[in-house]
């Protein structure tokens, strides 16, 4: 029952980030953007760990783990670039 | 059994609508700021959520340690993230501002 329900919330979550995309593509500013791919991220994420616990392949936990480093990473670099111009000093 | 069931597919539904609000919220919200106010609303509680229900449905292993310490983690860097978008939308709408009243 409970496999199901997650099937299907995984679907679901999909669907929604494909809805999200628009912004990052249409979106008028650059921060409107940023904003969009970092929801992204956060919810391709929680899809890994969805997809690990579904099809009992243990280690793309571990794969979840470096994805929400890396968009974190992605957003603070974004940021910093638009901020100052330049990365660095 | 079937309580914890429950419990699991109502956190698991009430995570789903968090992040509808939260994709809504990008698509209709009129700026940056809106935006973004949806949209950490959803990082925090969907992904709180969802993970949450994971975890019980997991029981206590290794695998639910590891899903908690993504939790923890999503729960540090959003805010830091947001804070970090917000504070430079803010400086580049403030100079362009400052840039038309100098033109005047």
């Amino acid at each position: 029952m409970i496999e199901t329900a997650l099937l299907i919330s995984t679907i679901i979550l999909v669907l929604l980030t494909f809805v999200g995309l628009y912004r990052a593509v249409v979106g008028p500013t650059v921060e409107d953007r940023i904003v969009a791919i970092n929801m992204i991220s956060t919810k391709v994420t929680t899809i890994i760990v969805m997809i690990a616990l579904l099809f009992h392949q243990k280690f793309f936990v571990d794969v979840a783990i470096v994805y929400a480093l890396l968009g974190f990473i992605t957003t603070i670099g974004l940021a910093k670039l638009l901020m100052k111009g330049k990365l660095g000093k | 059994m079937i309580v914890i069931d429950i419990i699991i597919i109502l956190f698991l539904i009430s995570g789903l609508f968090f992040f509808f609000v939260g994709v809504v919220g990008l698509l209709r919200m009129p700026n940056v700021f809106a935006r973004m106010h949806a949209t950490t609303k959803c990082d925090t509680m969907g992904a709180g959520l969802v993970f949450s229900a994971l975890i019980m449905w997991q029981g206590f292993t290794f695998i639910s340690a590891n899903i908690l310490l993504i939790l923890v983690f999503v729960w540090i860097t959003n805010p830091t993230a947001a804070h970090a978008i917000a504070k430079t939308a803010y400086q580049r709408m403030e100079a362009e501002l400052l840039d038309e009243a100098g033109d005047e």
